[in-house]
């Protein structure tokens, strides 16, 4: 795949009937050894490099250096339409997403079946064979061209838990969340049917080394008071946990979804890392997958970018083996495309960051840690004991145990009751007759095949997890309500290559802007909203909203819709002149001295602008070993040519204001004539700068180059070296 | 109508326990707490599953659902889905997946059904 094309996925929902997954099961990163040396530096928990990559900003001073933490880091990708999503897929893991999530749209755990086709989702997508196939294989291109495996993640739950776990078995789903007590507490789905099923989808699971991801942090998001439902979330984990192993997973596969309970202003860490490490001892040979917490997440996305790098502390001072991540927009909207990258890259630079931490820091083994760890195990044993007391998990379940505000065993007896007659799907268990049978494979329970047969699936010569060409696969139900047809609409566009901003969507033309006004909240909310309409923005609506001060000012995010398109061949676009590298200059400088003579030429007493260019402070060219001479401000251009002459300058460097008088043009055109007279014009270089200097000015007026606003000391060291190699 | 926390005295009999006692005490009662559930599971079936016996069968999900709506409908979902298809297979002679297909569309319902009430329950 060319780096410079975009994914074609039209051409990805070509042929899927034929489409089968290269691989099955999850895959961890490669760790490296510790002490791998990487650029300039050694680190302690990295894994294999990538192959492609968009770094952190700050990678530009340490070599472009992408460090992969040894951690699996996730990204939640759902918008409702899957074709979107795919290009975000991509962007996402250049970041170091190598663990793609998948929400399921609304209402899909009530489905008693599984979808078809590629239908439009809300708060998710429908999770179809047409959409786990077309987004496999977009991953296989992904994966190839950032050379890392990345792990495909969806949701076995609802009421066709062991469906669509055949399902993601058969398409080579790599993860998914699977616990019955998600089922019914928060889905309402029976009690009995749910874990009947949920025992068959886990043994197919197992079939395929799919991770395993429990549903217990939906106690920490429910809960009123998140804090005090810790025992219990160790009571739910264990369960899930324990149903699994009877189930036939391995431990390594199973992966407990763990959440710091708590946000600032709480005294989060103190509350957060017991919690974590009374989880990680009880727990051990299970995976963490460390989730961020939602529970308290506002529109802020500052506040919220925050709290998740508190979590990620919690993290490296424990451990972690999938660092999930939430976008920073999540309190307020569907994710949009960069807050997915924004998360993963507070993720990957917080684990990069931390790296090491225990070899520094260790945590106390007395004091407040080790007396609250003790605690909450204690409660949650305590927990267990009463509901054997009650008479089982169906019992503590009917009479309110979970999701109960106090901390156990407190109880506000205002937990979730369920009742094993009631919810979605009472029933329909039936009890299997001393006859019953399935003749395929990975069947939990009993199954009486008839005398004389081997492996269940010889009786119909294979079932489809032996031989997937046996699988029958459904294109599309629904004419209407599909990709293509969603694509239909902006074909031209898309054909013509015109760009309309999206934040979600192709071409959703929704754009945010950040603005402040010196009022209340109240009042500028409205200000805001009648400047985007005279802006011409529609739908425009407030998305954050924080008071300064109740009087003084308010800062305000809005976001809305533009329907404005940008033919890009229609844009003059100047040629992109490429820099030397800073090594390279160094290099040559290091060779070959170079000195410059740098003057504010005429009646000019600023300053500012030549320091910029020259300061080592300000990444100027001294930094590449130029030796500069500053002869200072209001300087006369006979002074600036002497001294040129004096110190054998390679360069003269003036800079220069702009006036209607053109004093910046006869500045120029009497420097360059200056050094004719002089003798030295072949040998040295002119350079011309100012804030409304533009390189054809200058070279009109006889400079070798003109450098204006917003120039970097690299730019022009980079064209020193280069014009000095061709003088 | 609230519990207060009786923690300091509920805990007496584990205030003695190891740490390492403690996690075994901890795994031991889940598993009391979790046998159950994994036995209900191994000796009772659901639509779901039977669909899912049905899909790896090698029957669409729409097939699949058809024909299990239907093993509901005459009581004979505790045989096992597969177990009627390949019935309805033997009983009309034709390959298992023609077979299951005819039992979607509502057919040799009557003959599987007769076939079943002879044998065990």
């Amino acid at each position: 795949m060319d780096v410079n094309k975009k994914l074609n996925i039209p051409e990805l929902l070509k042929d899927l009937e034929h489409y089968r997954p290269r691989r099955k099961g999850w895959t961890w990163r490669k760790p490296l050894p510790r002490d791998a040396q990487l650029g300039p530096f050694k680190y302690k928990q990295i894994s294999e490099s990538l192959k492609n990559y968009v770094p952190l900003p700050a990678a530009k001073y340490f070599g472009g250096i992408d460090p992969q933490p040894e951690c699996i880091i996730t990204t939640e990708i759902a918008s409702g339409r899957f074709e979107d999503d795919i290009r975000r897929m991509r962007m996402a893991a250049w970041h170091g997403a190598d663990h793609i999530m998948v929400i399921r749209t609304a209402g899909q755990s009530h489905y008693d079946g599984l979808i078809e086709g590629s239908p439009e989702g809300i708060g998710g997508v429908p999770i179809t064979r047409k959409q786990l196939r077309a987004t496999r294989k977009a991953l296989d291109i992904i994966e190839d061209e950032v050379g890392r495996p990345i792990n495909f993640h969806s949701y076995v739950s609802g009421v066709a838990g062991p469906d669509i776990a055949v399902l993601f078995a058969e398409e080579g789903v790599n993860g998914a969340h699977q616990d019955p007590q998600y089922n019914v507490l928060y889905r309402n789905v029976n009690m009995i049917r749910s874990f009947v099923d949920a025992a068959e989808a886990k043994k197919l699971m197992a079939s395929v080394d799919m991770l395993q991801i429990d549903g217990a942090h939906n106690a920490n998001a429910t809960a009123r008071e998140a804090w005090k439902v810790m025992p219990e979330l160790m009571v739910q984990h264990g369960i899930n946990c324990a149903f699994s192993l009877k189930a036939g997973m391995k431990k390594d596969l199973i992966s407990l979804s763990t959440v710091p309970p708590t946000a600032t202003p709480a005294p989060e860490v103190f509350l957060d890392l017991p919690y974590a490490v009374a989880l990680r001892e009880l727990f051990q040979g299970f995976k963490m997958r460390a989730q961020m917490n939602t529970k308290y997440m506002e529109a802020d996305p500052r506040e919220a970018t925050v709290n998740h790098t508190m979590n990620l502390l919690i993290s490296r001072l424990t451990s972690v083996d999938i660092q999930s991540t939430i976008t920073p927009d999540e309190g307020r909207n569907v994710p949009w495309h960069y807050n997915n990258i924004a998360a993963t890259n507070t993720a990957k630079q917080m684990l990069i960051g931390l790296d090491g931490l225990t070899d520094l820091v260790e945590l106390k083994k007395d004091g407040p840690l080790r007396k609250t760890v003790r605690e909450l195990k204690e409660r949650a044993i305590l927990f267990l004991e009463e509901i054997i007391a009650v008479g089982g998990y169906f019992k503590a379940v009917e009479a309110g145990f979970f999701v109960d505000s106090a901390e156990y065993p407190a109880r506000n007896y205002d937990g979730i009751v369920r009742h094993a007659d009631g919810g979605i799907g009472p029933d329909t268990v039936f009890a299997r007759d001393k006859d019953y049978f399935a003749p395929v494979c990975h069947m939990y329970g009993d199954n009486h095949l008839p005398a004389g047969a081997k492996k269940a699936c010889d009786l119909i010569g294979g079932c489809t997890l032996c031989h997937p060409e046996k699988i029958i696969y459904i294109d599309e139900l629904d004419e209407e309500d599909n990709a293509a047809q969603r694509m239909a609409v902006m074909a031209e566009h898309r054909a013509k290559g015109l760009l309309r901003p999206e934040v979600e969507w192709y071409a959703d033309g929704v754009i945010s802007m950040q603005l402040f006004y010196p009022t209340s909240a109240r009042v500028a909310e409205y200000a805001a909203l009648a400047l985007a309409e005279k802006m011409g923005i529609k739908e425009a609506e407030v998305i954050n909203r924080l008071p300064m001060h109740p009087s003084e000012g308010t800062f305000l995010e809005l976001k809305g819709k533009v329907d404005i398109d940008i033919d890009p061949n229609e844009l003059d676009i100047p040629e992109e002149v490429p820099l030397l590298s800073e090594e390279e200059i160094r290099a040559d400088i290091k060779k070959n001295p170079m000195t410059i003579v740098g003057a504010t030429v005429g009646q000019d007493e600023h300053s500012v602008g030549m320091r910029e260019i020259i300061d080592i402070k300000h990444g100027g060219i001294e930094g590449f070993g130029i030796a500069c001479h500053y002869l200072g401000t209001s300087v006369p251009l006979e002074k600036v040519v002497d001294a040129a002459i004096e110190t054998a300058a390679d360069a003269i460097l003036i800079s220069t204001i702009i006036t209607h008088a053109e004093i910046h043009r006869i500045n120029m055109r009497r420097l360059n004539d200056l050094c004719k007279e002089k003798g030295i014009r072949d040998k040295v270089i002119l350079v011309a700068g100012g804030t409304q200097v533009t390189n054809d000015i200058a070279v009109e007026e006889g400079m070798d180059a003109g450098f204006g606003r917003g120039t970097h000391g690299h730019a022009v060291a980079s064209f020193l070296v280069e014009k000095r190699r061709k003088l | 109508m609230e519990r207060k926390d009786d923690f300091k005295e509920r805990r007496q009999h584990l205030a003695n326990l190891s740490d390492e006692q403690l996690n075994q005490r901890f795994w031991d009662l889940l598993d009391q707490v979790v046998n159950p559930l994994a036995d209900l599971a191994k000796t009772h079936t659901s639509p779901a599953i039977e669909r899912s016996v049905l899909l790896r069968m090698g029957f669409s999900s729409l097939e699949a659902k058809s024909i299990v709506e239907k093993c509901q409908r005459y009581g004979l979902l505790g045989k096992g889905a597969g177990n009627v298809v390949l019935k309805a297979s033997a009983i009309s002679g034709r390959p298992y997946r023609e077979a299951g297909l005819q039992l979607a569309e509502g057919n040799l319902w009557s003959q599987v059904e007769a076939e079943f009430a002879g044998g065990a329950k």
